[in-house]
């Protein structure tokens, strides 16, 4: 026990304390959270204006006259259609690689290349996510308020969204703790998170069971800690349920 | 044909992926003041007729016009002339995120019709008048069935409509919640609102309506006054219909 011990101590002083090595790890968790915080705020936005397209195409489908307004939102609707194909039919460290290597290879920006392509594929999911919950959404609800003489737009901002980011919050919540964990495979094209940290120390190192775990501990602390507050809105949303 | 119709619709079509044809030439007139039943079998396209009235459903052919403006051209803006149409659907269609008072005023309010101290002013009085005075901060699922139509009927009336149209406003409701909703709409008809009511309540249409049309298959029948359809009822497929349900 106490040779274990001993061991553990060693481990520790050799991977984290010595040369600062902890350092890596420190870079590697801020760099995640970074790439984690933009690719949200990018996957939203993409989401939002996806969701947005497809679902007002969809909405609008039933008795819509043919016009020039109506071609225009239908080629765009086709586009979101192959950009949602694309972009959740191959993996993401595949578009990571294509994103970093080679469209911006010119580019050592790793963190903000990382943000990019992982908002980009966060974009696609958001936006099923989005188009889903408005769809959910009961079609008398949509009547209701346009034969008030909302239009479209007004009675999705007045009625029907307010009623959509109620359902559809928790389920984002967990796309983005999802989003942090896939935030891992940015090493792949050597942009130093926190995975890549871990990885790093235990390539100096040579010993990958201290570093490794203590980086795995760390994405499941985050995890949990997300996780507790996702069921802490659900409580909220549940209980101003009506 | 008179010239002040409030509602004209002339040879209205429509139909559904061009195969399915629920409506098939229907012309009428509904006049300032008048309250109109249309009864008919289900799938007679009755409520498909009532839902074209304010473009709900957007007509394959045909005109409608409203107060002398022809809503089915496309260049008119529909949603002015939909504020001048009030709607009741069979399923209520209560805003669930919003409190009664805010369903009533959300859209005066935010169509800039009305100040918020205007808009809440009124929705009172017109709670009050149907009885709901203290419901004014309940959800609509805190409420019965029979509420919840009332609640949708002077949300409605909010937007101060010169018509207002009903989609089987009694069809989704408990037997024993009929009459409350009935009565509500009796009292706005003795106001001289005009009506257009779709309905199954054959009760209501006899001491209620000016007018009565029978559809069948996506087609007028007959119409006239309620004695008339009722007590002497021409076509046989109207007076099938009648020995159904009376």
């Amino acid at each position: 026990m106490q040779a274990w011990w001993e061991n553990i101590k060693a481990q520790f002083d050799l991977n984290f304390i010595q040369r600062s090595r902890w350092r890596f790890i420190t870079t590697g968790l801020g760099n995640t959270l970074l790439i984690t915080l933009l690719a949200l705020l990018l996957g939203t936005v993409i989401g939002v204006i996806i969701a947005g397209v497809r679902s007002t195409y969809d909405k609008t489908a039933d008795g819509a006259r043919p016009s020039f307004g109506r071609k225009v939102l239908g080629f765009f609707n086709g586009l979101c259609k192959v950009y949602i194909t694309v972009l959740r039919g191959t993996p993401v460290v595949v578009q990571l690689m294509i994103i970093c290597l080679v469209i911006f290879s010119w580019s050592d920006n790793g963190v903000a290349l990382a943000s990019l392509a992982f908002g980009l594929n966060s974009g696609a999911y958001v936006a099923e996510i989005i188009r889903g919950g408005i769809m959910s959404i009961d079609n008398g609800q949509f009547e209701a308020g346009r034969s008030l003489g909302f239009n479209y737009l007004q009675t999705m901002w007045y009625v029907v969204l307010p009623q959509v980011v109620k359902n559809v919050l928790p389920s984002l919540m967990n796309e983005f703790i999802a989003l942090l964990k896939e935030t891992s495979v940015a090493g792949y094209a050597a942009v130093r998170d926190l995975t890549y940290g871990g990885n790093t120390i235990a390539g100096q190192t040579y010993s990958y069971f201290m570093p490794l775990i203590v980086v795995a501990l760390i994405y499941l602390a985050l995890v949990m800690f997300l996780t507790s507050i996702v069921s802490r809105v659900e409580r909220r949303l549940r209980s101003s349920d009506h | 044909m008179t010239t002040d119709a409030l509602i004209r619709v002339e040879n209205l079509e429509k139909t559904f992926g061009g195969k399915i044809h629920a409506l098939n030439g229907i012309s009428a007139e509904i006049h300032r003041g008048e309250v109109v039943v249309v009864i008919g079998p289900s799938g007679s396209g009755k409520s498909t007729f009532l839902r074209c009235l304010n473009l709900l459903e957007l007509p394959t052919g045909g005109v409608i016009t409203f107060e002398g403006v022809d809503i089915t051209d496309p260049k008119v803006n529909i949603n002015i002339h939909r504020q001048k149409m009030g709607m009741v659907f069979q399923h209520f269609n209560l805003f669930p995120n919003m409190t009664v008072l805010k369903n009533m005023t959300v859209a005066p309010v935010k169509l800039k019709l009305k100040t918020r101290e205007a808009a809440e002013t009124q929705a009172k009085q017109l709670l009050t008048r149907v009885g709901l005075a203290d419901r004014a901060d309940a959800y609509p699922n805190q409420l019965s069935g029979g509420q919840k139509q009332r609640i949708a009927i002077v949300r409605a009336l909010c937007m101060e409509p010169d018509v207002m149209l009903f989609d089987e406003p009694t069809s989704a409701l408990d037997p024993e919640m009929v009459g409350e909703v009935l009565d509500v709409m009796k009292q706005l008809a003795r106001e001289g609102m005009t009506m257009v009511v779709v309905t199954h309540e054959m009760g209501f249409a006899r001491e209620v309506g000016d007018r009565v049309i029978f559809m069948d298959s996506g087609k007028i029948i007959e119409e006239g006054t309620p004695e008339q359809i009722f007590d002497h009822p021409q076509n046989p497929r109207l007076q099938e219909f009648l020995g159904k349900i009376l």
